[in-house]
């Protein structure tokens, strides 16, 4: 089958690339566009490993086929940080450890970075709620969830 | 696979009609790209109908809304009117997966899917919800209770797929709600799913009731029985006990790890109960 030409936005920047019908958004990112932050956990739209914004809208890119970002503008870890300035929630990530083996927490910034572009003043409950297709497997929820919450204190205050 | 993206219905039904039952429907995707990575299903092609404009939006008029069947909960969630109009079907649209989930999921494909557990369709068919169906022979409408036939199984025929759903402007007096059971709080499928709707007139009376139950049976129930036992009662303890009594009735459920068969049967009356309760409530404030 041949591929599919698509014509695509990423971080900001238009971006051409080759792909099979079959083959993820996350296909895509990692193996043809070499952006790897975005990771593959589960594959099945479950641990949000893989989350970015298409349109603006939280997905997994693991439900996205690749020919489906043609036309629409997608935000990846990878356009989080400003050159080497960390967006607020990357360093809350790091004062609070909410990290320890890092596979889940790209797609916790991106989820969380949407939260709060939509909500500067979450709750808790809003918080844990939002992040719930978001799986961590080893630091456990309540340093994300305050890192989350702290980074929002900050945000509202610049 | 092939993919293709038409921009109109005729060319979607074209496309579908041509493939002889290998073309699958894409939506949101959030199903179907878990079967094809899985290999439940190989189809020679694609048909993504997110680029046709019917699809696309709500829309409100003196009729009612209509909502088009590739529209993301996460969108219609966000719809003030309709929020307001339905909080049953919102709810429990709501409730289908994560964020990520809902910044894809669809009502089109959360309908033909054709899981009995899916969430949306006890409460859409509690609300009378129609689909607007497009086809090689025109366009018909079709109840959203006769739209699924049985697990991963439809009423639609080769070429033919869901455009938009209808829902009526409620009736003075009127309310829904959506209750489902799961072992936990978030993230995981219906053991039963609940949607009431129901009509109060000014002394009270319930004067039109539907009755929705889902993961009790191959289909979600529209059932008849249920709804009787609330019209022309007030809503009191004994016509919720008949309520209740009809909907375990209605069950033909499963036995799995999420729920036997007793368990099923007996909850999806309880649930009756509630959801009827909250319909109710939201009805008298109205």
């Amino acid at each position: 089958m041949p591929k599919h030409h698509v014509t695509t936005t990423i971080n900001g920047d238009p971006v051409e690339f080759l792909c099979a019908p079959e083959q993820t958004l996350l296909d895509v990112l990692r193996d043809v566009l070499q952006l790897t932050g975005s990771k593959e956990g589960c594959a099945s739209g479950d641990c949000g490993a893989c989350s970015v914004t298409l349109d603006g809208r939280l997905v997994c890119a693991c439900l996205v086929l690749g020919v489906e970002a043609q036309g629409h503008s997608v935000e990846t870890i990878e356009g989080m940080a400003k050159g080497d300035e960390l967006h607020p929630l990357q360093r809350k990530f790091l004062e609070h450890a909410a990290l320890q083996c890092g596979i889940c927490t790209p797609g916790f910034l991106v989820a969380a970075k949407a939260l709060l572009g939509r909500n500067p003043d979450p709750t808790e409950t809003e918080v844990r709620y939002w992040l719930a297709g978001n799986l961590c497997r080893c630091t456990g929820y309540d340093k994300i969830v305050r890192a989350v919450l702290d980074a929002a204190a900050e945000m509202r205050r610049i | 696979m092939d993919y293709r993206s038409p921009g109109s219905v005729r060319d979607a039904v074209e496309l579908l009609a041509a493939h002889n039952g290998t073309a699958h429907v894409l939506a949101g995707g959030t199903d179907l790209l878990v079967k094809l990575r899985a290999g439940f299903v190989a189809p020679e092609l694609v048909v993504d109908v997110k680029a046709i404009p019917q699809l696309r939006g709500i829309a409100s008029d003196p009729r009612g809304f209509r909502i088009g069947a590739a529209v993301s909960c996460a969108e219609i969630g966000e719809h003030a009117a309709l929020s307001a109009a339905w909080p049953g079907v919102v709810e429990a649209l709501q409730l289908i997966g994560s964020t990520q989930i809902q910044g894809r999921a669809t009502l089109g494909g959360n309908l033909c899917n054709a899981s009995p557990a899916a969430d949306s369709v006890p409460a859409l068919i509690a609300a009378g919800a129609v689909c607007e169906v497009a086809g090689p022979a025109g366009e018909r409408e079709v109840p959203v209770e006769k739209l699924v036939t049985g697990p991963g199984r439809t009423s639609l025929a080769r070429g033919e797929f869901v455009l938009a759903f209808r829902l009526p402007n409620p009736d003075a007096g009127s309310a829904d709600a959506y209750l489902r059971l799961i072992p936990r709080t978030e993230m995981d499928i219906a053991v039963i799913g609940v949607g009431v709707a129901l009509t109060l007139d000014h002394a009270g009376v319930c004067t039109r009731a539907r009755v929705g139950l889902g993961a009790v049976a191959p289909t979600a129930l529209l059932v008849a029985d249920a709804a009787n036992a609330l019209i022309g009662s007030k809503v009191d303890d004994a016509a919720l006990a008949a309520l209740a009594a009809a909907a375990s009735a209605a069950c033909k459920p499963i036995d799995d790890k999420r729920g036997t068969v007793t368990y099923r049967t007996k909850v999806a009356g309880v649930l009756a109960r509630r959801a009827a309760r909250i319909a109710f409530d939201r009805a008298r404030g109205r």
